[in-house]
C-alpha cells in the first residue's frame, strides 16, 4: 500500500475523530465541525509524516520507497486518493447494515426497540441475546451444519467426476449432455418448488433434512460440474496418459492423479456451495419441517411477529453469518488461485 | 524385451487418415525413429502402439502378441513424453514408483530400483524434490528414469528433446543413446528432427501424410532415398533439386542436361539410366557434392559448371555458398579455404558419383 493510502486514510480518520468531537459542543455544531476536520487532517498530518520518515531512515530496505524521479504528488497520485477516498466511502455505506446488526444484538430489548436509535451504540453491552439465540437456534443450527457440510461434499465430490469425465474421457454424446446440465443452473428455483415437494414426498423423505440434502446436491451439480471441467481442461491430458501407462485404470488416475491436483477446484467449490445452501431459504422452509429446519427458516420465524424484540433476531442473525466468514476466512487465499486456475502446469 | 509389427495399420479420424497402411516390423533390441514433418502420422503411429489411440484398421503386435484390444497398462511398455508429464504433486521419486507400486512391487524392491536408477541417471540428489523445483534437462531425466525404473519391453519416446536447449539436445541424444545400448530394449522414438533421427536411429522410418515413404538404416536413407521427399528431407541443408531436366546421349556418353549445365553421368550408371534416355527426369545432387574448383576432394567423379556467389556463410569447418545460376538457387558446402566473393563468378565441381535421378511423375527415384 502507498504512502498516500495512508495519509487518505489518516485524514479520514481524524477527521471523523475529530467531527465526532466536536459535533456536539459550541452553539454552532457545523462551524465546530468544519474546524474539528480540518485541525484533525492537520493533526493526522502532523503525525503521519514523522512516523512515515521514521519507518523510511529505520528500515534497512525501505518500506516506502520515496518517488526519486518524479514530483511527489503527481496527477496520478491525486486521482489515486480520489479513488481510495470513493472506495473507502463506499465500503463504509456496504457496511452501515453490518454495523446495525451488530449494534442492535448488543443492545437491551427495550434499547433495541427504539426506531430513532438504530444508528447509536448501545448505552449498556448486553451481551444475554447471543446466550437466548443460542439456546433458541441451537438445533437449527446443528441441522444447517448437517445440511450444508454433506450436500456440500457430496456435491463437489460429484461435481469433481463429472468434470473428470466430461473434461477427459469424451464420450459419445458428452457435447449434448453437458450443456444440457448447464441448463438446470438457469432453472428458477421457484419454477420447480412444487414437483420438487411432490418427489421429495414420493421418496419419503418429506420434511426431513435428507431431501432437503438431495435438493441441495441435485441443484448444485450444474455448477460443481461445470468449475471441475473447467479446472479439467487445464490439467495436461499427456499427464493423464502417462498415468494410463504407469498402469492407473479410469478411477486410478483420478485417485493418484486428478484428485490430488484439485484442491484449488475443491476450494471454488466448496466456499461456493457452502454459502449458497447455508443461505438457501426457500427449499428449506418448503421441504422441511418443525425439527428439520436449518437456522435460515428459524431465524426468519424468530424476526417473524408481532412486537420482536429486534436484539434476538440480529444475535441470530450474526451467529448464522459466522460459518459463511470463518470458510472463506479459512479457504479464502486459495479461492483466488482456484479461480485463475491454470495453476498446475508441472 | 519384445519385437513390434505394425500391420497394415490405419488411423482415420472422420474422412482424414492421419495413417494410411502401415506396415513394419522392428525387431527386439533394435533402435527405430519415426520422422517427418508435423502431421505427418509419426506421433498417432506411437500413440497407437502405446494405446493412446485406437486403431481403425489393421493390427500392432508386440511380440507375438496382438494388442489392439490391450490397455495401455498391460502392453509392457513405458513412454517418454515431449512434456515430460510428470507428476506435479509427486516427488521425483514418488514419480519413478508410481507405476511400480500400482503394479504392488513390494517396497522394498521398489526402493532398490528407483535408487538405482536414479543413480544411473545422475539424479540420486533429486528424489525428494518436486517437479517444479527442476530445470528442464532434470525433468527429461526423471521422465526417462520414470520409464526405464519399469524395465518394460518396448519404449517409446515422443520428441522427448524439443523441450531442451540446443547444447542440452546433443548431450541428451548421446545419453540416450548410451541408455539403449546399455538396456538392450527395443526403443522406438519419434522426432520431427532430421538430425536427431540419423544421429540415433538405427533404422528410421521417414513418414510424410500419414504414408510411409521410406524405412532404412541412416546410410541407406541418405546415400539412396526412394523417392524426392525423402531426398529433400534427409541431409541438411537440403539437397539441390534441378526439375525437368533432360536425360540424353551424346557420342555415347550419358548427360544430364540441368541447364544451364551438361553433366555427364558416370559410366556404371549407364546400364541402370538406360531406358529413360530421352525423358525429363529430375537431378538431384546435395550441397556437400557441389565443390570448389580448387579443392576437390580425392575419389570424385567430377562434372564442371559455373555460377555467380549470391551468399557466403562462413561456418568455421566449411563455406556454405549460395550459387545462383539462371534464375535458379544452388546451395554447396565448400572448402572454407575457398575464395568465393559474392557477386563473382566461381566454378563449380559436381560429384557425379552421388548424382541422383527421379521420376517426376512418381517422384521415386530411378534404380
Amino acid at each position: 500500500m502507498s504512502v498516500f493510502t495512508w495519509i487518505i486514510l489518516g485524514l479520514l480518520v481524524g477527521s471523523l475523530g475529530t467531527y465526532l468531537l466536536f459535533s456536539d459542543r459550541g452553539r454552532n455544531p457545523d462551524h465546530g465541525a468544519l474546524i474539528g476536520g480540518i485541525a484533525g487532517a492537520v493533526g493526522s498530518l502532523v503525525l503521519l509524516i514523522p512516523l512515515w520518515i521514521y519507518v523510511y531512515v529505520q528500515g534497512k530496505q525501505p518500506v516506502y520507497e520515496l518517488p526519486k524521479d518524479r514530483p511527489p504528488l503527481s496527477g496520478k497520485h491525486l486521482t489515486r486518493m480520489a479513488l481510495y477516498a470513493f472506495l473507502i466511502l463506499m465500503m463504509l455505506v456496504y457496511l452501515l447494515p453490518v454495523y446495525t446488526v451488530v449494534v442492535t444484538s448488543l443492545k437491551t430489548p427495550k434499547e433495541a426497540g427504539k426506531l430513532a436509535k438504530v444508528w447509536d451504540l448501545p448505552t449498556e453491552i448486553n451481551w444475554k441475546s447471543y446466550e437466548t439465540a443460542l439456546d433458541e437456534l441451537g438445533p437449527q443450527l446443528k441441522n444447517s451444519f448437517i445440511l450444508t457440510i454433506s450436500a456440500t461434499i457430496i456435491s463437489a465430490v460429484m461435481g469433481s467426476m463429472n468434470g473428470y469425465v466430461l473434461a477427459k474421457w469424451k464420450f459419445p454424446g458428452a457435447n449434448i449432455i453437458f450443456p444440457l446440465m448447464l441448463f438446470g443452473m438457469f432453472i428458477p428455483y421457484q419454477s420447480i418448488l412444487i414437483p420438487l415437494f411432490q418427489f421429495v414426498q414420493d421418496i419419503d423423505l418429506g420434511g426431513t433434512i435428507y431431501g432437503l440434502i438431495i435438493a441441495h446436491v441435485v441443484y448444485g451439480l450444474p455448477i460443481t460440474t461445470l468449475i471441475f471441467r473447467n479446472y479439467y481442461a487445464e490439467v495436461p491430458t499427456e499427464m493423464l496418459e502417462a498415468g494410463a501407462i504407469d498402469g492407473a485404470g479410469f478411477f486410478g488416475i483420478y485417485r493418484w492423479i486428478v484428485f490430488p491436483l484439485s484442491l484449488p477446484g475443491f476450494v471454488v467449490v466448496i466456499i461456493w456451495q457452502f454459502t449458497q445452501i447455508w443461505n438457501e431459504f426457500l427449499f428449506a422452509v418448503t421441504l422441511t419441517d418443525q425439527s428439520s429446519q436449518p437456522i435460515t427458516v428459524a431465524l426468519a420465524l424468530l424476526a417473524g411477529g408481532e412486537a420482536v424484540n429486534w436484539n434476538l433476531p440480529m444475535a441470530g442473525a450474526v451467529l448464522a453469518a459466522l460459518p459463511t466468514l470463518v470458510v472463506y476466512i479459512v479457504l479464502g487465499r486459495y479461492f483466488i488461485r482456484g479461480l485463475l486456475a491454470g495453476s498446475v502446469k508441472g | 524385451m519384445a519385437s513390434v509389427t505394425y500391420r497394415n495399420v490405419t488411423k482415420r479420424w472422420g474422412d482424414f487418415a492421419a495413417v494410411s497402411n502401415l506396415s513394419i516390423e522392428i525387431p527386439d533390441g533394435e533402435f527405430l525413429v519415426f520422422v517427418g514433418p508435423s502431421g505427418c502420422g509419426k506421433s498417432t503411429s506411437l500413440r497407437m502402439l502405446a494405446g493412446l489411440e485406437e486403431i481403425t484398421e489393421g493390427e500392432i503386435l508386440i511380440g507375438d502378441r496382438v494388442v489392439n484390444n490391450v490397455a495401455p497398462k498391460d502392453r509392457d511398455i513405458a513412454m517418454v513424453f515431449q512434456s515430460y508429464a510428470l507428476y506435479p504433486h509427486m516427488t521425483v521419486y514418488d514419480n519413478m514408483a508410481f507405476g511400480l507400486r500400482l503394479r504392488r512391487t513390494p517396497k522394498q524392491v521398489i526402493d532398490e530400483r528407483v535408487r538405482e536408477v536414479a543413480a544411473s541417471l545422475g539424479i540420486e540428489m533429486l528424489l525428494d524434490r518436486r517437479p517444479r523445483q527442476l530445470s528442464g534437462g532434470q525433468r527429461q531425466r526423471v521422465a526417462v528414469g520414470r520409464a526405464i525404473v519399469r524395465e518394460p519391453a518396448v519404449f517409446l519416446l515422443d520428441e522427448p528433446l524439443s523441450n531442451l536447449d540446443a547444447k542440452l539436445r546433443v548431450e541428451a541424444r548421446a545419453f540416450i543413446s548410451k541408455l539403449h545400448q546399455r538396456l538392450g530394449t527395443t526403443f522406438i522414438y519419434v522426432t520431427h528432427d532430421q538430425t536427431e533421427a540419423m544421429t540415433m536411429g538405427q533404422r528410421i522410418a521417414v513418414l510424410r501424410a500419414g504414408e510411409l515413404m521410406q524405412i532404412d538404416t541412416p546410410s541407406n536413407l541418405y546415400e539412396h532415398p526412394a523417392n524426392i521427399f525423402v531426398a529433400g528431407f534427409i541431409g541438411s541443408p537440403a539437397m539441390n533439386f534441378f526439375d525437368n531436366v533432360l536425360l540424353t546421349e551424346e557420342d555415347g556418353r550419358m548427360i544430364v542436361a540441368a541447364d544451364p549445365y551438361s553433366l555427364e553421368v558416370p559410366e556404371e550408371r549407364y546400364e541402370l539410366y538406360r531406358p529413360y534416355l530421352g525423358k525429363r527426369v529430375v537431378f538431384g545432387i546435395r550441397p556437400e557434392d557441389v565443390h570448389h574448383p580448387d579443392y576437390p576432394p580425392a575419389g570424385i567423379i567430377p562434372a564442371m559448371g559455373e555460377a555467380n556467389v549470391d551468399v557466403v556463410e562462413l561456418m568455421g569447418n566449411e563455406k556454405i555458398v549460395y550459387l545462383e545460376s539462371e534464375g535458379k538457387t544452388i546451395l554447396s558446402r565448400m572448402d572454407p579455404r575457398s575464395d568465393v566473393r559474392v557477386g563473382h563468378r566461381t566454378g563449380a565441381v559436381f560429384n557425379m558419383a552421388n548424382m541422383h535421378l527421379f521420376d517426376p511423375d512418381t517422384e521415386l527415384a530411378l534404380q
